[in-house]
């Protein structure tokens, strides 16, 4: 299911969180209630870390991860280090990589089994982010924009992008990342998609301006609807539509 | 149908299906690294299931050698990079074809715009910098407010005038572009804030007093987008009295400033030739009144600085000495100190008119180089010239020259006698004095009433006369002149005729009533009632010399506008056996009238 948040008076929470199928990071906020927001959904399922990365806020867009591993720039801190060893679960690899694009999250967009990442990535990385992360890599831009993190987000169901994608790349970036996606906005009309939410397999967070028009949208291409927690089916989704024209 | 070792030479496309959609996409290969060789292997589709088709490293640079074979492989690979292009429908084959590509080079994509929800009412549109539907950005963002829809204008309904405040009064119509220009002048404040994009009256009842506009303006909102909206804009028409309609309806013949100009002799000749002039030259425009006076014509203005402008005029056309400015209290406002005040200036023309005979005084006549005393005038403009008929010499005197002597002429035109000419004996070649030509002639002439008496005299007109002719010229035997400075010259010999001018008296007689091939436009002069008869057809004879003065000299119809004479129409008998010996006014020299009339074409009056 979908829910609508903000953290301290911001709609932009995909900036302060991180969520996967495995973990959920969150930024140290000012009042509780953000965390508490996380906790309600996911407590029992997933382990919900309070962190921060190189001493702010802005872990969403720092850090980028999936079920099998999490990245952190180069710039943080030994202390945030151990601690997202010691609270995360065992079977997530945390690696910090030197990178000189350290913004993480805007660079690298991945589910499960894909990443999309920024064309000026180094090699290294790349192979970095297959080897922790157990993806397959693709550099591509989304509606010519070449931070991918920010302007799309996926999941292993479904993927939102920026709405000025045209619908060859829309078709182009589905066969690649093969989850239905779809153009569409958040936040009462902002482009920047990953900004705003932060989505897994089956929950999605948002601003607290998403009109009930985007969070439909959300809610039927991340397929949040029907989805239950445990079980991901693995079958042909014929009857699929993955954009709207 | 391909078999195992089939040779394909022309290009194909390798595609796969997409298990997504069902499209077929060829197929775009990550060629391996260190190209080493690549083998395609080719499996038919079963026709069923949506199937991949296994890519076995194969050497692509082999053309279209593929084998085939029989093992079918189903399992799924779904990560296989396949991208864009969609194949037309009309290219898709039966399942159980199979269809045999290779890739060819690499080609652009052509883009189309994808379309969005609208964020707000979720209807499908194209994206845009705020992602909402234009409806729900009208409903979101109003850009007209803050801006003024009701306004107040002043208007007079005297003069259909618009207030534009402080004290400016705009005269303009209903509906015109005027009345618009000013109306959007009087939102300028609002419209900083937005950009005008296009402006329009509504029509609305002229009695109603309301304008309306309907405005058209953009303005950015939200991120970039750019919208656009219409409102209206209603202007209230109040009635109120423009300055100058109240002081007018106060009293009518109200003026502040007023022209006295005045001539010292006994005939108008000037003031027709300075009406047209001042025609020609429009600058009477200001003029809320123009009376003539005897000797003289009285101009009224509503302001002082127009009098000046016409004093100046007058300056630079006729020789007139310094004007003299009066000034008489109308109204003291004692409580801001301000004065009111008619102002009358007094201008006086030289009395030295064209053809005068004129006595130089000594001073003068020194200071202009021993020119003899007697000399005609030949042109008055801002200069006199003046010539000496026995020595053709020709002098000039400025307005400030002659007004430091200001000395009158000994005999003027209306004393001018008629001479018969009865011989003529040329002494000098044809000389050019400023223009014109001049031959010194010995005639004998004798006066028409007199024939008796016949003079021996120089004169200057030696290249028009000829025996037979009429002259005419001043009758220095017979006149008694009273002048101060005839007697001054002790040992001055007079002759007894200076002629001036050929007459064409007689050629005139044959034409006499037949009108004039062209006219001439007057001023709107208050006549003085006061004169009666006699003075209407004396002045009806002068003007009618003064059309024929300007028929003589094309030099005096320089300055001046001549119209065509509609009325005008040649008759046969005039053209036969007349010649050319009266002068007239040639044909090009003639203005074409403007006729604004309503019964004309539109077409007509705009080829005029």
């Amino acid at each position: 299911m979908a829910t609508r948040l903000q953290f301290e008076n911001s709609c932009e929470v995909g900036v302060f969180s991180k969520l996967t199928n495995a973990y959920c990071l969150v930024a140290i906020g000012g009042s509780e209630n953000f965390y508490s927001a996380f906790e309600s959904e996911l407590a029992d399922v997933i382990p919900v870390v309070k962190t921060s990365i190189s001493g702010t806020r802005i872990i969403g867009r720092l850090c980028a991860g999936n079920k099998n591993g999490l990245l952190v720039p180069h710039n943080t801190t030994d202390q945030e280090l151990q601690h997202l060893r010691n609270s995360l679960p065992d079977q997530v690899v945390v690696q910090r990589i030197d990178e000189k694009l350290s913004a993480l999250g805007n660079c690298i967009a991945c589910n499960d089994h894909v990443a999309l990442t920024h064309t000026d990535l180094d090699k290294e990385t790349e192979e970095i982010i297959t080897d922790v992360l157990g993806v397959e890599v693709f550099r591509q831009t989304i509606a010519g924009n070449i931070l991918v993190g920010s302007y799309c987000a996926f999941s292993n169901r479904g993927g939102l992008v920026h709405p000025h994608t045209s619908v060859e790349d829309l078709d182009e970036l589905s066969t690649l990342l093969q989850v239905p996606l779809v153009a569409g906005t958040i936040n009462r009309g902002s482009e920047v998609i990953a900004a705003g939410m932060t989505v897994n397999d089956w929950t999605a967070f948002c601003g607290s301006d998403t009109t009930a028009t985007e969070l439909s949208v959300i809610e039927s291409v991340f397929k949040l609807r029907e989805a239950q927690p445990t079980a991901i089916v693995d079958e042909m989704r014929k009857s699929l539509i993955d954009s709207y024209v | 149908m391909l078999t195992a070792d089939a040779v394909v030479d022309e290009e194909v496309t390798l595609c796969s299906r997409n298990p997504l959609n069902a499209k077929l996409y060829p197929l775009r290969l990550h060629l391996p690294p260190n190209n080493s060789a690549m083998h395609v292997l080719v499996v038919p589709q079963s026709s069923k299931d949506y199937k991949f088709l296994i890519i076995l490293p194969l050497q692509l640079s082999t053309p279209a050698s593929v084998s085939t074979s029989p093992a079918a492989a189903s399992s799924k690979q779904p990560f296989l990079p396949s991208p864009s292009p969609v194949l037309d429908p009309g290219s898709l084959f039966p399942t159980n074809h199979i269809k045999v590509a290779m890739a060819a080079n690499m080609f652009v994509v052509p883009q189309t715009q994808g379309t969005v929800l609208c964020c707000k009412c979720g209807i499908l549109m194209t994206p845009n910098p705020a992602n909402m539907c234009v409806t729900c950005l009208r409903s979101e963002v109003d850009i007209t407010e803050g801006l003024r829809k009701h306004v107040t204008i002043m208007h007079c309904p005297e003069c259909n005038s618009y207030l534009q405040p402080p004290r400016t009064w705009l005269k303009a119509q209903l509906e015109s572009k005027e009345l618009l220009t000013y109306c959007v002048k009087r939102l300028e404040t609002d419209l900083k804030k937005v950009r005008l994009v296009n402006a329009e009256f509504i029509w609305t009842e002229p009695h109603s007093k309301r304008i309306k506009v309907k405005l058209k303006v953009q303005k950015e909102v939200l991120n970039g987008a750019i919208l656009e909206q219409c409102y209206v804009v209603e202007y209230v028409q109040q009635d109120h009295m423009c300055e100058s309609c109240t002081r007018f309806q106060a009293n009518p013949d109200q003026w502040v400033a007023s022209v006295q100009l005045r001539q010292r002799v006994s005939h108008r000749r000037t003031f027709f030739y300075l009406e047209q002039v001042i025609l020609k030259h429009d600058a009477a425009a200001h003029a809320i009144k123009i009376k003539q006076m005897e000797q003289g014509i009285d101009f009224f203005f509503g302001n002082e600085s127009h009098a000046l402008k016409f004093v100046e005029f007058l300056g630079k056309v006729a020789p007139t000495g310094k004007s003299k400015r009066s000034e008489q209290l109308v109204s003291h406002d004692t409580k801001n100190n301000s004065y009111n005040y008619k102002y009358t200036h007094s201008v006086e023309i030289s009395p030295i008119c064209r053809e005068d005979l004129i006595c130089l005084p000594p001073r003068v006549a020194v200071s202009l180089g021993n020119l003899g005393p007697l000399v005609i005038c030949t042109k008055v403009t801002n200069n006199i010239t003046l010539l000496d008929p026995f020595t053709l010499r020709q002098c000039f005197l400025d307005r400030d020259q002659y007004w430091r002597y200001s000395f009158k002429s000994l005999l003027s035109s209306r004393q001018l006698v008629e001479y018969d000419v009865f011989n003529v004996e040329v002494v000098s070649p044809e000389y050019n004095v400023g223009g014109s030509k001049y031959v010194i002639a010995d005639v004998e002439v004798a006066r028409v009433t007199d024939y008796g008496k016949l003079f021996y005299v120089r004169t200057h007109l030696g290249h028009i006369l000829h025996p037979g002719d009429r002259a005419l010229g001043y009758d220095l035997y017979g006149v008694n002149s009273n002048d101060n400075e005839l007697d001054k010259y002790t040992d001055l010999v007079i002759p007894d005729v200076i002629l001036i001018k050929k007459s064409y008296e007689e050629k005139r007689q044959k034409k006499r009533g037949k009108p004039r091939p062209w006219k001439l436009k007057s001023l709107n002069m208050e006549l003085d009632e006061s004169r009666g008869r006699a003075n209407e057809e004396k002045m009806n004879s002068e003007y009618e010399e003064f059309l024929r003065d300007l028929e003589e000299n094309p030099e005096l119809r320089f300055n001046l506008s001549l119209y065509h004479n509609k009325n005008y129409q040649p008759s046969e008998m005039a053209s036969m056996g007349d010649g050319d010996d009266v002068p007239s006014v040639p044909l090009e020299e003639l203005l074409a009238d403007l006729e604004l009339s309503d019964e004309e074409d539109g077409e007509d009056s705009m080829r005029e």
